[in-house]
């Protein structure tokens, strides 16, 4: 399997705090990775520098073999990667049309395109020509991946999709993304939640302190619940 | 999908309507306030016009504030440089201005106004690059950049022109009033009017219907999400700098008319209003900024009229009104 994206002994600091303290990384093409780790291990750091939102003060980070650790954001977009951040961040004065329509960078709304996102999540043709600002949380959240996956995108970052969501729109939403999957999309995921890192994942990374702590398959991790409390504190009993 | 589907349906997006509605209720109590029917439309005239001019130079100011988070305390500049190049194109051209003919008239202040625009939006480019770039982020050395920046104009403005106050006397065309009735409407008053109209549509259709607009908006509410869709806002940046200095430029001209003359401290009074326009208008909003700015001239006029010994703190008294009722301004624009 051929890896889109390396990071290479990546460290990044953020004002005089040292977040990211040598990462090294790969996703493999047409695969969903899960980040894991506890609240403040340097997840969402390692999605914002791969985006180019932090930069990375040393190491490599390559695309499809590329390197783009010293690009700016817009030039990582551009070579197609769809970042959905923590926050949601859509558009709340623009409509549901016009975040997607920016999204679209390439051009006109493909028709075909939005039919299979409104097949997901029929709440965003029901509030088309309504203010992102107006929809719930998760409705929010489905606008969010629905931009990211507006154009076809070789990798997709995302961020915790499913933090502070209905458990039925969790669901939801890890069927979305599965099917996404099935679609061929490479994607990197932060996941709190860890029935939907099971659900979803095809490998594992957890994080801890800035740092890659433990790297494998994600079925062998959800196998190991002895394993799961030393790295995550939890098991996955705990959350079914 | 069903859980999706079965989402409560949410309410219609109510349009918020009570700012607009504020400049209209102030007209409306201030009719038997002044007693007087064509003494109070010939203040609410006035007040439309000034709101128009102040609206023109401050919409570039609250869209730099919105998208770029600068703080540019040296708008005022392009105001008065703007004022101060129309005078060139003005004065060789004073037998033309004092003809009777509106077109001829108009053929020398819509080039001297599209000069005006071209060297203030020129300026906007030089101090974006050489000002403001080195201190995005930075407010505290972005006020002590464009102060200073503005101190170097105004000092430059006399070194070439003098100290003295240069005469911009109005067209003949457009000196005089229509007449209705008993009521006297100043006839460059409409005028001001009508352009300070044409340029909100301007900008509203292009905030609202263009691709560009979109990004606009867009970067005003998360700048970072925009670059992480893939697009280069530091362009959109410096576009919307130029286009609010050339605006200003527009304005200068324009208040130099109203007032009759320049001079290189005109728009140190100015300015004050600008900001309190942005303030009261929410940071970044077009729509808040307009509204703000009609309310700021009628208070200026009905006050000015009414009791002009509150006319200085006026303006800052419906500021502090305006906060009290909406801390984040008339619009306030999300998520910054």
């Amino acid at each position: 399997m051929t890896d889109l994206l390396k990071l290479s002994g990546v460290h990044t600091h953020i004002g005089r705090y040292h977040i990211l303290q040598g990462i090294d990384l790969a996703v493999a093409q047409g695969q969903t990775t899960m980040l894991l780790g506890r609240n403040g291990a340097g997840k969402t750091t390692t999605l914002r520098t791969i985006m180019g939102l932090w930069q990375a003060s040393s190491g490599e980070i390559s695309l499809a073999g590329e390197r783009i650790e010293s690009r700016a954001t817009p030039d990582i977009a551009r070579l197609g990667v769809g970042y959905v951040p923590e926050s949601m961040a859509v558009f709340s004065d623009l409509t549901v049309k016009e975040n997607l329509v920016l999204a679209a960078r390439d051009g006109p709304l493909d028709d075909a395109q939005l039919d299979w996102i409104f097949g997901f999540f029929p709440a965003l043709r029901r509030f088309w020509l309504s203010r992102a600002g107006s929809l719930s949380g998760g409705q929010k959240q489905m606008l969010s991946i629905a931009r990211a996956i507006i154009e076809p995108r070789k990798l997709l970052l995302i961020d915790e999709p499913t933090k502070g969501l209905a458990p039925a729109i969790v669901m939801a939403l890890i069927e979305c993304l599965k099917e996404i999957k099935r679609k061929g999309a490479t994607i990197l995921l932060v996941e709190q939640n860890f029935f939907a890192a099971r659900e979803l994942g095809d490998n594992v990374l957890v994080m801890d302190n800035g740092t890659i702590v433990h790297r494998g398959e994600m079925a062998a991790l959800a196998a190991d619940v002895p394993l799961q409390e030393r790295l995550l504190g939890l098991s996955l009993e705990a959350h079914q | 999908m069903t859980e999706l589907a079965a989402a409560d349906p949410l309410p219609k997006p109510k349009r918020d309507i009570a700012p607009i509605l504020l400049p209209i209720a102030v007209a409306l109590v201030m009719i038997p306030l002044i007693g007087s029917p064509s003494t109070w439309l010939t203040l609410t005239a006035a007040s439309l016009a000034m709101g128009m001019m102040i609206f023109i130079m401050a919409s570039g100011l609250t869209l730099v504030f919105g998208l770029m988070d600068v703080l540019n305390f040296g708008h005022g500049a392009f105001i008065a440089v703007g004022a101060y190049v129309a005078t060139l194109v003005l004065a060789p051209f004073a037998a033309s201005l004092q003809a009777d003919s509106l077109w001829t008239n108009l053929a020398v202040l819509a080039p001297a106004a599209l000069l005006s625009m071209a060297v203030s939006g020129a300026l906007g480019l030089i101090v974006e690059r050489v000002l403001i770039l080195p201190v995005y982020g930075q407010h505290l050395k972005q006020i002590l950049m464009t102060t200073g920046g503005l101190i170097v104009a105004e000092q430059t403005l006399y070194a070439v022109w003098g100290p003295q106050i240069i005469p911009t006397p109005l067209p003949t065309s457009l000196r005089g009033s229509f007449i209705l009735g008993d009521v006297a409407i100043a006839k460059y008053r409409v005028l001001a009017t009508l352009i300070g109209l044409a340029v909100f549509i301007a900008i509203q259709l292009v905030l609202n219907r263009t691709k560009l607009g979109l990004l606009i908006r867009a970067g005003v509410e998360n700048r970072e999400m925009v670059e992480a869709l893939g697009y280069r806002i530091r362009r959109l940046f410096l576009g919307v700098f130029m286009t609010g200095s050339a605006l200003a430029g527009l304005g200068g001209v324009m208040w130099a008319l109203y007032r009759e003359q320049v001079h290189a401290s005109m728009s140190d009074d100015l300015t004050v209003l600008i900001f309190i326009v942005v303030i009261i208008g929410g940071l970044g909003s077009i729509g808040g900024c307009f509204i703000g700015a009609i309310l700021v001239a009628m208070i200026a006029n009905y006050g000015g009229f009414l009791v002009p010994k509150l006319a200085l703190v006026s303006n800052i008294l419906l500021m502090v009104a305006i906060l009290m009722w909406r801390p984040r301004g008339l619009y306030a624009v999300t998520s910054r």
